[in-house]
């Protein structure tokens, strides 16, 4: 892993200059209080109880569940995929829908996807038959999952395009079809199949996190592997749990090895370095395809006709005159812009009066329910934090400086990290819920599991990327063992540990929504903490308090990341940035 | 006046009246061109010249269309133009190929848009690569190629549209010696037998020799904000040997041109306080100080006196990366110019002969007459503590300068004043010392602001 690539795979943006917490992230972050305001309302006439479908634990039902599983996480990826383009493009070709559109990716890039999984959940189920509305849920979240980075990673290759080749493609007349097609869309591909990957990978997160999705007496399950793997724990059918696993890692291996790692070493070409790279993806399904008859034929009839086509109809050099940059572009606000501020204004205004109208409803007592649970929720995300950098930092280091060692471990490593902690969660359970204090090692452990290969993976990438010029100067200088860590490995580390970090902890205050409160063979657990506050919230059907508790977690989560890590990131940008 | 070179001269194609063009607005506000008269007709070779900044690449960006004047008026064949314009392109610097198409396709890419059958758009392209020399490379990707094939492959790309006007941007200075001079051989090889349709070339280029040998006329631009100095006719025959006195001598020339003449102090120095509004703010060139102390080393071991067009080439530097060392030593004082002449001062001999701590007592004397470095000391003298943050005085420069210019500005200053120990700066804190401040502070036993180590 180059430090290039690291920073392709995690493009969270993390804007360099600004301020922490702007007027219009303010607004932004009002407008989604009013989205869950609409939630709320819409789920105040959602069923009080839901049954879910029956889980069959044969191994030979596992085909058609892990078909419906891939298939949710399929739908969801296309409409990210649309999703990131238009969005990208328009963020990056606009410079007026840009000042609002980049703020809110910024916003909603780091909210915490899970804690509106109730609230859509309710507000579907309200207006839809439930086989549907679970369905749309499940596909909705996944794609909040998987949407953001990869539409940044887009508008980011559109931003840093070379200015020679853009002037290339204005002197040579492209029009918008052939400049995206020969120029915008190969620019950015590398950046936006590499963060197709782990956008799919966070997906199954989610997937089987709404798989399973059960409080109280509303069943919002669906049939698939998640479901499967649920059943099976709490009939502590240890065949099925097998059966269920061996499916997942089936599928997460079938899919890297026959779609994203021949998508990763066909898209190498797609790179700008004028130098062949040392360690260019490989992929052994890719040359059988190339070296095929029948795929190059099939190749031929599918996708380059398609080109061919869409070529003549919106191919055609540029017409009107382009002007390179955008000159007189200082924003000047007009009667429509104006028109449309002001009535957005006005909704956002009368939303929050009314939700401010609903969140009086709550009894004091439930704020400092919420206040409690906020404070418990931060303390096991920071004890999950802390015990993954505990591990993961010595075997990271010791990963990426040792070559061999990587050999063996990367691909073990790999593997593991792509199973979604959220499907193991019910077999943790099963081993810990009756001990004293089950569920909360249990919270833990599912953070743990979650989040803790961000920060592995980016350990091994920051070892990697330390020059070996200052490794032999550290020698040469025999430095102790404690001065090495103390004046070389945390200093460059330090970049990388806070990138790792940030996508953790965003995952792991995730994991609380369903690690906090659960429902396991027909009883239900929770101990104290915010995540559970919003679980117990949708169970009793208490949608003032649910209202209250998940903008709670927003705010906090929201909070942290602009106050805390966006200043650690700016701090590592400055100060530790090897290149 | 125009001499015909090989070529007889036709049409007029470009037309600037009285150009300027503005970047930016309000305080972000960039001068780049001002006053622009320019013409180029058909069959002429012209060449764009003069030191970075002074808007050579801005004004061949304007010709071709990529972006439009703010004063003035850009004709082409007669006409205002509007965008892109259709009947020039450019060959790029940095090659501007798309590195995920190969040789071919990048050269059909460009006929492509312009609707050319698939046929013909692959005869062309093949013709046309066979012409510059790439047969055989057709289905190779640009990375699989050296640099002077690579801009082998631009040329053929910009002769596939058949360009009336064709634009050369720096197209030999990323290209090693000898791949450079080859392809400039070949260049003049088309033009001149007429091999391609092209009507008219303009050629921006820093490198004086060059353009010289290939051009028509000379352009030679200066800074601040860009205008034009002079027009060069170049009336010397075709092939021009780089040995012939005639080529020496108009080199010498525009060398001299360039360079200009060194004024008197009072000039050179220039006026009044950042901030202070009056303007004619001596801005500081950004020259490195072991450039500064090499040069001087350089010219002295020359006999205290050297050739300015002679010793570029010696030194490997491109113009603009020795003009503003040059620039340095007039401003400090250590040597004039004059005629394209470089003569060190008896500052400049008694520093060449200086051990490390004297050229530091030297150079702090020296930078304290230029009126931006002492007005920086004395705005830290004034300080409490005797320390400054960084914007207070991009604040104050930017008014002066510009605002790109400022913080560059204050970079170089910092760096000059940190060598001659007048001042240091912290990175962490953005805060600029005076030196004296830091050396009393030390005798106070506090820890060293400047010595943050990154543990």
């Amino acid at each position: 892993m180059n430090a290039i690539r690291r920073r392709i795979i995690f493009a969270q943006r993390q804007p360099s200059g600004g301020p922490l917490l702007g007027s219009v992230d303010i607004l932004i972050l009002l407008a989604l209080a009013v989205a869950v305001y609409i939630g709320v309302r819409l789920a105040v006439s959602a069923p009080p109880a839901l049954n879910g479908p029956q889980i069959n634990l044969s191994p030979h039902a596992l085909p058609y569940y892990a078909l419906l599983s891939t298939g949710r996480m399929l739908a969801a990826y296309i409409l990210s995929m649309l999703f990131s383009i238009l969005y990208g493009y328009f963020a990056a070709t606009n410079p007026k829908a840009e000042q609002i559109m980049l703020p809110i990716l910024d916003v909603l890039q780091s909210v915490p996807i899970l804690s509106f999984l109730p609230i859509v959940l309710l507000g579907l189920v309200a207006i839809l038959p439930q086989g549907i509305a679970v369905e749309i849920a499940a596909v909705i979240l996944i794609f909040t999952s998987q949407a953001w980075n990869m539409t940044y990673s887009f508008y980011q290759s559109m931003k840093t395009l070379p200015t020679e080749l853009r002037e290339a493609s204005a002197v040579f007349r492209f029009n918008w079809w052939w400049r995206f097609r020969k120029m915008q869309l190969p620019f950015s591909a590398i950046g936006l199949l590499w963060n197709s990957v782990m956008s799919w990978a966070g997906g199954w997160f989610f997937l089987m996190a709404a798989e399973t999705f059960t409080v109280g007496d509303k069943d919002f399950r669906l049939p698939g592997l998640g479901s499967y793997l649920q059943r099976a724990a709490s009939d502590n059918n240890t065949s099925a749990i097998l059966w269920g696993i061996f499916a997942l890692v089936l599928v997460v291996v079938v899919l890297d090895q026959f779609v994203w790692r021949p998508l990763l070493a066909w898209a190498d070409k797609f790179k700008l370095e004028m130098v062949e790279s040392d360690n260019p993806p490989t992929s052994w399904f890719l040359e059988v395809v190339h070296r095929s008859q029948l795929a190059s034929w099939l190749g031929n009839v599918t996708i380059w006709r398609l080109l061919k086509a869409l070529d003549v109809q919106l191919g055609g050099p540029l017409k009107s005159g382009i002007v390179l940059e955008n000159e007189d572009d200082a924003a000047r606000p007009n009667w429509i812009r104006r028109g449309l501020t002001v009535v957005l204004l006005v909704v956002v205004a009368y939303g929050i009066w009314r939700l401010g109208a609903l969140l009086i409803t709550v009894p004091v007592d439930n704020y400092v329910r919420i206040g409690v649970g906020a404070a418990s929720t931060f303390l096991r995300v920071a004890a999950s934090l802390v015990i993954a950098l505990i591990w993961t930092v010595p075997l990271g280091v010791a990963i990426g400086s040792n070559p061999r060692l990587a050999t063996i471990l990367q691909p073990v490593v790999q593997i593991v990290a792509s199973i979604p902690a959220t499907a193991l969660f019910p077999v943790i359970l099963l081993a810990l819920v009756t001990l004293p204090g089950g569920l909360n090692v249990a919270a833990i452990l599912l953070m743990l599991l979650g989040t803790q290969w961000y920060i592995l993976f980016n350990v091994i990438a920051g070892t990697t990327a330390i020059p070996q010029d200052l490794r032999y100067t550290t020698d040469l200088l025999r430095f102790s063992k404690v001065n090495r860590w103390r004046k070389l490995i945390l200093p460059a580390l330090f970049p990388y540990l806070v990138t790792g970090l940030i996508t953790a902890g965003g995952g792991a205050w995730n994991a609380s929504i369903v690690a906090e409160y659960t429902t396991f063979n027909a009883k239900t657990y929770n101990v104290t903490g915010l995540g559970s506050l919003i679980s117990e919230a949708t169970a009793k059907g208490d949608y003032a308090l649910l209202a209250a508790s998940t903008l709670t977690m927003i705010t906090i989560v929201i909070c942290l990341n602009r106050f805390f890590w966006r200043r650690l990131y700016r701090l590592a940008e400055e100060k530790y940035r090897m290149e | 006046m125009a001499y015909i070179g090989g070529k007889s001269l036709g049409m007029e194609l470009v037309r600037l009246n009285n150009v300027g063009k503005t970047f930016g607005r309000g305080k972000k506000r960039v001068e780049a061109l001002r006053g622009i008269n320019l013409t180029i007709r058909e069959g002429e070779f012209v060449a764009l010249l003069g030191a970075s900044g002074c808007g050579k690449s801005t004004l061949l960006r304007i010709i071709a269309g990529l972006t439009g004047v703010t004063d003035g008026e850009m004709l082409y064949r007669g006409k205002p133009l509007q965008g892109v314009n259709p009947h020039t392109t450019i060959v790029f610097q940095a090659f501007a190929l798309y590195p995920w198409l190969t040789v071919q396709e990048n050269v059909e890419a460009a006929l492509e848009p312009l609707g050319v059958a698939a046929k013909e758009r692959e005869d062309r392209s093949v013709r046309l690569l066979d012409r510059v020399g790439l047969g055989g490379f057709e289905a190779a990707y640009p990375r699989e190629l050296s640099g002077g094939m690579r801009q082998k492959v631009g040329f053929a790309r910009a002769m596939a549209v058949e360009p009336e006007l064709l634009c050369l941007d720096e197209p030999f200075s990323a290209l090693d010696v000898l791949s450079a001079e080859s392809l400039r051989g070949e260049l003049m090889e088309l033009w001149q037998t007429g091999a391609i349709p092209t009507k008219a070339i303009l050629m921006v280029s820093h490198n004086i020799e060059e353009a010289v040998s290939m051009a028509d006329r000379l352009i030679v631009m200066d800074k601040g904000p860009g205008h034009i100095v002079q027009e060069v006719p170049v009336n010397l025959p075709h092939p021009r040997h780089k040995k012939n006195p005639a080529i020496l001598n108009l080199v010498d020339q525009v060398y001299a041109l360039i360079t200009g003449k060194t004024q008197d102090e009072a000039t050179e120095l220039g006026g009044k306080d950042p901030g202070s509004g009056q303007g004619n703010m001596r801005a500081l060139p950004y020259a490195q100080i072991n450039q500064i102390s090499g040069l001087v080393e350089e010219v002295f071991n020359e006999g205290k006196k050297v050739d300015v067009y002679q010793i570029a080439p010696r030194l490997g530097l491109p113009l603009d990366e020795l003009l503003p060392i040059v620039e340095a030593l007039e401003l400090l004082g250590m040597a004039t110019v004059d005629a394209g002449d470089l003569t060190l001062t008896s500052l400049g001999v008694e520093f060449a002969e200086a051990d490390i701590q004297h050229r530091k007592e030297m150079f702090a004397d020296q930078i304290r007459r230029i009126p931006v470095i002492s007005w920086m000391e004395r705005m830290l003298k004034g300080a409490k503590d005797g320390d400054l943050d960084k914007d207070v005085f991009l604040t104050a420069m930017a008014l002066d300068y510009n605002p790109v210019e400022a913080p560059r500005q204050f970079e170089t200053a910092v760096n000059w004043g940190r060598y001659a120990e007048v001042f240091s700066f912290d990175e962490d804190s953005d805060r600029l010392f005076l030196e004296k401040e830091i050396e009393e502070r030390l005798r106070h036993g506090e820890a060293d602001p400047t010595l943050h180590s990154i543990d």
